[in-house]
């Protein structure tokens, strides 16, 4: 089997990275806490789990994810439909912006949030510190994967099924029920699985809006970790974190497969303008509720960025990101974080596109049960707690080289949150590069070689492309792992940004949202600029 | 419904494009109709409008002088079969069959009774827990009708009904179809892009194209008396060409073929009545021979002429490259005014 050897051949450097990079640190942590002086020692578990304001910690991170996630299909759900189903105007560019919260780092969305529902809250109401504004929040960092998820396979749905019910006796909610809801229910479910999967691991937001009293279990291992120093208690969390997110991984890899065999019954989109009153006020209701819950928190945030002392508007803030001033507690100005940002995202962005895409090349070629444990494998990171990944590297990196000082840390660390979005971006589509096209090229008269140029290499060159976009834009808003590694002297800006809103002082909080904006459009732009290629290649034969 | 199905009027605009544009036409109960138009024509979109999935921009369908505009499709009572038969991919074969009957609420028992009736009906007996995935191009062509005939529509559409088919299975597939609607005195309208599938299962024969009828009868005789070159095109004529009266002659491109009953703007010639002569007027050059069995059908190079379609009996066809003269037959001429 040579097509086995290759892709065990490629599989080598991602595979001997995450060890490195993964699986070491990540082993360290969890044996730090589950080994006494003499040997391994698991009463510590008992302890943690007989505490009942731990316990109480694990039931609130576990109900806050699922009412995350209902509220979350309960508002993209109709998005989804409006963007597959319907044309009007404007419908292309709405369609690349509402990805934008998705990509946001999480600290800035939990800024926006703070901005829109904080203590100074435009509209008055002020939810820091309680639930609501934790499930809004993350329902506006997910609605992406819902309309993206559920959209794709909506757009590429027969629309006569539906008519076909309707012509058997079935009313509108019927049919839907009947007919495209079931079709959909895989989709529906692997999305809200990973919704869930983001809220329960939820960090930035949790720690920005959470206040003291609600505290989910990443960000209550980064309080044992780094404020009270009790690593067992930390890694027993951790342990207990990576249990419940494997868990997780196995139903969605059950819901993936259940999802590939309705794949089948695709065509291209066909999508129509909105017909009657009924469905122009749908449109209207839902492009409103998209501008609500997706346009508020970013115009608010911009908003407050101009906001000076005195209650008017200005440029105080944007002025002060240029200076490291006593009262913010930073050790460089703001700009200098913009700087690190972009130079380790840069850095990680190459690292993990280089590795997911030599993984991505190997799942592409292997198939059945075992390309789908690895892909499971490859998503773990995902999952895992990015803040107990960034202790284990400061724990475990320090044999053979102590790397633990290095600048390269922090690329490292992005590179293995990023690699998983990596893999998930580049497989389908190296997976979709017919092999009767080589053939067809073969008969032709060419090389394998330059089979390889003419058809895959376009292919893969978009790829690649799309997955450093987005490997990028996840690197520069890193938090969790680069908050605990990062050096006091070489902060990145979301690490500057949790500071700022962490001091008191309406300069400080400006100067956050300020940097918030900035880091904003640097990931938007990745992310639409990538989406631009995206659709492009769509149309084009319809790749991605 | 029971009644006669009426269109007055009907259009639908796509955009710039018209895809209705005024169509009248009245469905008597009972028999089939065929609509026959080239893809683009207008005939889905107009089957489309009768089932109500397709609103209409001016005009009206009705029912025994109902207007249906704000009936919606579901309380309509008409049934529609879809090109390439959009079954629901999530059930087996006998929840597909069942499924009108579930949403008018009937008892599980009396569905099953009905679906197995049904599945027999259509030459399926005892395939009801298949999955959809398993079944041939004409296996899901007769789960498809059997789903449309179980809510007992007193209307059948029918888009495109074989055309996914291959041909000798198009060919049992019509004849059956022909014996079913019999038997169930439906009354059906088809649409189609196929002239031998239009007249194998016609009563009646519509032939569309823009957005409009441009003639409809019997197939007998839409076939033997085409009102213009374009209906002639349509319904498959190779020898078609503009003509003009002379002397109450018909003088076509190929010479005189015949005494001019009135005006005739345009010929077509059945290549059957086109005769190999030694003596004929029309001289010409095979270019090209299809061998049909029985029959061949050759193309004429004629002198300073369009190609001519002859058909001949097998053992006296001509070579490609020979010399020919040929005679047509007036009664092979039909003359038409546009």
């Amino acid at each position: 089997m040579i097509r086995r050897r290759w892709a065990a051949a490629l599989l080598g450097p991602p595979v001997a990275f995450l060890t490195v990079f993964f699986a070491w640190p990540v082993a360290n942590i969890v044996g730090e806490g589950l080994r006494g002086d003499s040997g391994w020692d698991l009463s510590g578990v008992g302890a943690v789990l007989g505490d009942p304001a731990l316990r109480q910690v694990a039931w609130f991170t576990l109900w806050q994810a699922a009412a995350s996630t209902v509220l979350t299909l309960l508002v993209a759900l109709p998005a989804a439909h409006v963007l597959a189903r319907l044309e009007f105007p404007g419908r292309r560019l709405l369609q690349a912006l509402i990805v934008v919260p998705f990509v946001l780092p999480t600290v800035v969305v939990g800024a926006a949030f703070v901005a829109l529902l904080g203590p100074s809250s435009p509209v008055g109401i002020d939810l820091q510190g309680r639930v609501g504004g934790i499930l809004l929040a993350h329902a506006f960092f997910n609605h992406a994967v819902v309309v993206r998820t559920v959209g794709g396979l909506w757009e590429g749905l027969d629309p006569r099924t539906e008519e076909a019910a309707r012509m058997l006796g079935a009313s509108r909610w019927q049919a839907f029920r009947t007919v495209t809801l079931p079709t959909l229910r895989p989709a529906i479910a692997s999305a809200a699985a990973i919704t869930f999967l983001f809220s329960f691991t939820s960090f930035g937001v949790v720690r920005i809006l959470g206040g003291s009293s609600r505290t989910t279990l990443e960000v209550e291992i980064y309080r044992q970790t780094a404020d009270l120093l009790d690593l067992p208690v930390a890694s027993v969390l951790a342990l207990l974190q990576l249990t419940a997110v494997g868990a997780m991984l196995v139903v969605q890899d059950r819901l993936e497969r259940r999802r590939g065999r309705t794949a089948a019954a695709l065509r291209p989109s066909a999508r129509r303008a909105p017909r009657g009153p009924g469905e122009r006020a749908w449109l209207v209701g839902n492009l409103v509720a998209l501008a609500v819950l997706l346009g508020t928190p970013l115009a608010t945030l911009l908003e407050r960025s101009f906001r000076t002392t005195d209650g008017g508007h200005g440029l105080a803030a944007w002025r002060a990101l240029g200076e490291a001033s006593r009262g913010s507690g930073l050790f460089v100005a703001p700009v200098d974080a913009v700087a690190n940002s972009l130079r380790f995202a840069v850095v990680a962005t190459v690292v993990a596109v280089t590795l997911g895409g030599l993984a991505a090349a190997a799942l592409a070629r292997a198939g059945g049960r075992a390309a789908r444990l690895l892909d499971a494998i490859l998503l773990l990171p995902l999952g895992t707690s990015a803040v107990t990944v960034g202790f284990g590297f400061l724990i475990a990196l320090d044999e053979p080289i102590d790397l633990r000082a290095s600048p390269v840390l922090v690329p490292l660390a992005q590179a293995v949150v990023a690699l998983p979005f990596v893999v998930r971006t580049m497989t389908p589509v190296l997976r979709s590069i017919d092999p009767r096209l080589h053939e067809a090229a073969a008969v032709l008269g060419a090389s394998p070689g330059r089979a390889w140029r003419a058809i895959d290499l376009p292919i893969v060159r978009r790829a690649v492309l799309v997955a450093a976009g987005f490997a990028f834009a996840i690197s520069l808003g890193e938090f969790g792992a680069t908050t605990v590694i990062a050096r006091a002297d070489a902060p990145t800006v979301p690490v500057t940004i949790a500071r700022l809103l962490g001091r008191p002082g309406p300069l400080n909080t400006g100067q956050a949202f300020a940097l918030s904006v900035v880091l904003m459009v640097l990931t938007a732009s990745a992310v639409l600029v990538v989406d631009r290629w995206r659709s492009r290649t769509v149309g084009r034969g319809g790749w991605v | 419904m029971s009644g006669r199905l009426e269109l007055a009027g009907a259009t639908v605009r796509f955009g710039t494009t018209v895809a209705l544009d005024g169509v009248d036409l009245v469905v008597a109960p009972g028999g089939v109709v065929v609509l026959l138009g080239p893809s683009g024509s207008g005939k889905s979109t107009l089957l489309r409008a009768v089932a109500g999935l397709q609103p209409l921009d001016a005009g009206q369908v009705s029912v025994d002088g109902v207007d249906l505009a704000r009936v919606p499709p579901h309380r309509r009572g008409i049934g529609l079969m879809f090109q390439d038969h959009a079954l629901f991919p999530h059930l087996d074969v006998a929840a597909n069959v069942g499924f009108g009957l579930r949403m008018r609420r009937q008892p599980a028992g009396e569905v099953t009774a009905t679906v197995a009736e049904l599945l027999t009906l259509v030459g399926l007996p005892g395939t009801g827990r298949r999955a959809i995935q398993t079944l041939s191009g004409g296996e899901q062509q007769r789960v498809a009708l059997a789903r449309s005939l179980a809510p007992e529509p007193a209307l059948l559409l029918l888009d495109e009904p074989l055309g996914a088919l291959d041909r000798p299975l198009r060919e049992r597939l019509v004849a059956e179809l022909r014996q079913i609607f019999d038997r169930l005195r439906l009354t059906v309208v088809a649409v189609t892009h196929d002239q031998a599938e239009a007249f194998a299962l016609a009563d009646r024969l519509v032939v569309i194209d823009g957005g409009r009828v441009l003639q409809q009868g019997t197939p007998a005789e839409v076939w033997g008396a085409p009102v213009s070159a374009q209906v002639a095109r349509l319904l498959g004529f190779a020898n078609v060409a503009s003509a003009s009266v002379d002397d109450r002659r018909i003088v076509s491109p190929w010479g005189d073929v015949g005494p001019a009953q009135g005006p005739v703007a345009a010929v077509v010639v059945r290549p059957d009545g086109v005769l190999l002569d030694p003596n004929g007027p029309i001289e010409g050059t095979v270019v090209a021979s299809t061998f049909a069995g029985a029959r061949v059908r050759l193309t004429v190079a004629a002198t300073g002429a369009p190609l001519l379609d002859v058909e001949v009996r097998g053992p006296i066809a001509p070579r490609v490259g020979a010399a020919v003269r040929l005679t047509i037959s007036p009664s092979a001429v039909t003359g038409m005014t546009s």
